[in-house]
């Protein structure tokens, strides 16, 4: 049985629909990427996992427990680590992980777990007089004081300068290696390729493409980009644009530019071959994540427009 | 195994620490200390000091200025605690979300809202305590006669006024916002106190309207406490009636953010 079991969750905020027949499941282990661009309902389904909002239709369990039913089963096992969410601003830092710690019976190390973040030297600093990262590091340690078996971790490097990005990403991979599994939210690719086992596309409320961050390449329309010079006299883009496979072509000068899948690479090559054309100084890369994601976040008939969810009451999406 | 305790492990108690925490968090809050705790019985011993002020007078009805300003000085803690220092607290919390973070661990939201309701009534209480002390010791004005009377009408104020605190830091949309209604309604229950002027010393319309307020039929219940008399039916239903209603509409319209 999967660690988190999402299955079929819809949640409609008025007429706006949030998330719809999303389906997740998280296993031992593994760091999950939840991507999509603002509004894809991210938000909304870590809530329902944190067991902050109830979806109208779908369950979710979390090690078994429904997190809206047996809330205190659910926040033993989840550590949570919420994007807009801050602490007291007068507590300072140690005092935080501490008193989060006095809630669990069988709490980590509130002392060694702010010598492993870099916040022991701010550990009696308060909250307010945190800097961003320092505020982010102490998110993540009062979500992982109580021992959690799996943390959710929304937007954690919004904000942070790209060192304290990369020294937040090598913490998520420690926080694995010590056997936390981890759901991560973000909308930024890099973060993503470096981090995720596993990632799931959100857009428009729904889950749009799901696997490694290999898999959601290969399965993007145009997983693959290949350029060659042909100068437009002896090959019009306009020839090789309806072929089979091919998602665009491009002239750049001499040089043209396709994207597609790769069938429509073969497509290409064949059409070239039969006209008799070379193609001169031939490159063939896998796009990336980037443009994977971009291409399913933006395809029309999985993205329909849909209403800003800004007043919704129990939503606040980031920014 | 999470699921399991065993005998050897604490057992955590997440609203204690909370109730902990918020104390810690109480004592760092000096306007709140000084407001709260000790400008009521500044309020007396400033009035105290004023030559003729602690003489009998007829216009309180046989009693001091100073010994009429015990029981408003008492209010005015309940006042000073429920609609500025916990709506300040409660309306930050809402708007950096700090509920919500709380709410995703095994402590409650409402473990940090009773812990404030808490801390502040026993401000209050100590604050009452200071005031009554002080006017009985410095200005020799005697303790209610009447003192569970006295105490009853007093604790109905009290839910009353926090239940005010409590709509207002519930529903406000902003912390800023919230300061605004606190201070739009901090004035007005003043006045209804007798901060201005003894409520037992005004009359006719003003009188009736300020005896329908929580605090006025609060005012007026403890003046009769005081010398030893019970306070009337209808001056108790009012303070009751307001603390009840109050507290059901500020636990009912409570938004979480």
């Amino acid at each position: 049985m999967p660690l988190i079991e999402v299955r079929d969750l819809r949640k409609t905020y008025r007429s706006a629909v949030a998330v719809e027949q999303v389906d997740l499941d998280v296993h031992d282990g593994e760091i999950v990427g939840v991507l999509g661009p603002n509004g894809a309902g991210k938000t909304t389904t870590v809530e329902c996992m944190a067991g902050l909002t109830r979806p109208d239709h779908g369950t979710v369990r979390v090690a078994g427990h429904v997190p809206w039913q047996d809330r205190r089963a659910v926040t033993r096992v989840l550590g949570v680590q919420l994007q807009s969410s801050g602490l007291q601003a007068k507590l300072t830092a140690g005092e935080a992980v501490a008193m989060v710690a006095a809630f669990h019976d069988d709490p980590a190390d509130p002392g060694e777990l702010l010598e492993r973040l870099g916040l022991r030297q701010v550990a009696d600093t308060r909250y307010a007089h945190l800097s961003g990262g320092q505020q982010q590091r102490l998110a993540i340690a009062t979500a992982l004081v109580g021992r959690p078996r799996v943390v959710l971790l929304d937007e954690l490097t919004t904000g942070l300068d790209p060192e304290a990005r990369r020294d937040t990403w090598q913490l998520v991979r420690e926080v694995r290696d010590g056997g936390t599994t981890v759901v991560l939210v973000t909308h930024l690719m890099e973060e993503a390729q470096q981090l995720c086992d596993r990632i799931a596309v959100m857009a428009a409320g729904r889950v749009v493409a799901e696997g490694t961050p290999e898999q959601v390449v290969a399965r993007s329309a145009n997983s693959t980009l290949m350029s060659f010079t042909a100068p437009a006299d002896v090959l019009p883009a306009a020839a090789l644009s309806g072929l089979p496979g091919v998602g665009g072509v491009e002239r750049r000068g001499d040089r043209l530019e396709v994207v597609g899948t790769d069938d429509g690479v073969l497509a290409v090559l064949h059409a070239l071959q039969a006209r008799g054309v070379e193609p001169v100084g031939l490159r063939v890369s896998a796009t990336t994540l980037d443009d994977a994601y971009l291409d399913l976040v933006r395809r029309p008939d999985v993205a329909p427009a849909l209403p800003r969810r800004d007043a919704a009451p129990t939503l606040q999406e980031s920014a | 195994m999470t699921a399991t305790r065993t005998t050897s492990s604490r057992r955590a108690r997440p609203g204690r620490a909370v109730l902990a925490t918020e104390a810690r968090l109480f004592l760092r809050e000096p306007g709140s200390l000084f407001w709260i705790l000790l400008f009521p019985t500044l309020l007396l011993v400033v009035l105290g000091l004023v030559p003729g002020f602690d003489e009998p007078s007829a216009e309180f009805g046989g009693v001091s200025f100073v010994a009429a300003y015990v029981p408003v000085s008492c209010l005015l803690a309940a006042i000073m605690a429920g609609v500025t220092a916990m709506p300040a607290v409660i309306s930050a919390y809402r708007e950096r979300q700090v509920l919500r973070r709380i709410a995703t661990t095994p402590a409650r939201a409402a473990h940090v809202l009773g812990a404030q309701v808490a801390l502040h009534a026993a401000a209050v209480l100590v604050s009452v305590v200071l005031v009554l002390a002080v006017g009985r010791l410095a200005f020799g004005v005697p303790l209610p006669a009447a003192l569970p009377a006295w105490a009853l009408a007093y604790l109905l104020a009290l839910v009353a006024v926090l239940g005010i605190g409590a709509l207002v830091s519930g529903t406000a949309p902003s912390s800023r916002a919230a300061s605004t209604v606190g201070t739009v309604v901090f004035f007005p229950l003043m006045f209804t106190a007798g901060v201005w002027y003894p409520v037992s010393a005004m009359s006719g319309l003003v009188r009736d309207v300020v005896a329908a307020t929580p605090t006025g039929a609060a005012a007026l219940a403890l003046d009769r406490a005081q010398a030893g008399e019970l306070p009337t039916l209808l001056q108790v239903l009012v303070v009751a009636g307001w603390a009840v209603v109050l507290s059901v509409l500020a636990v009912r319209c409570f938004r979480w953010q």
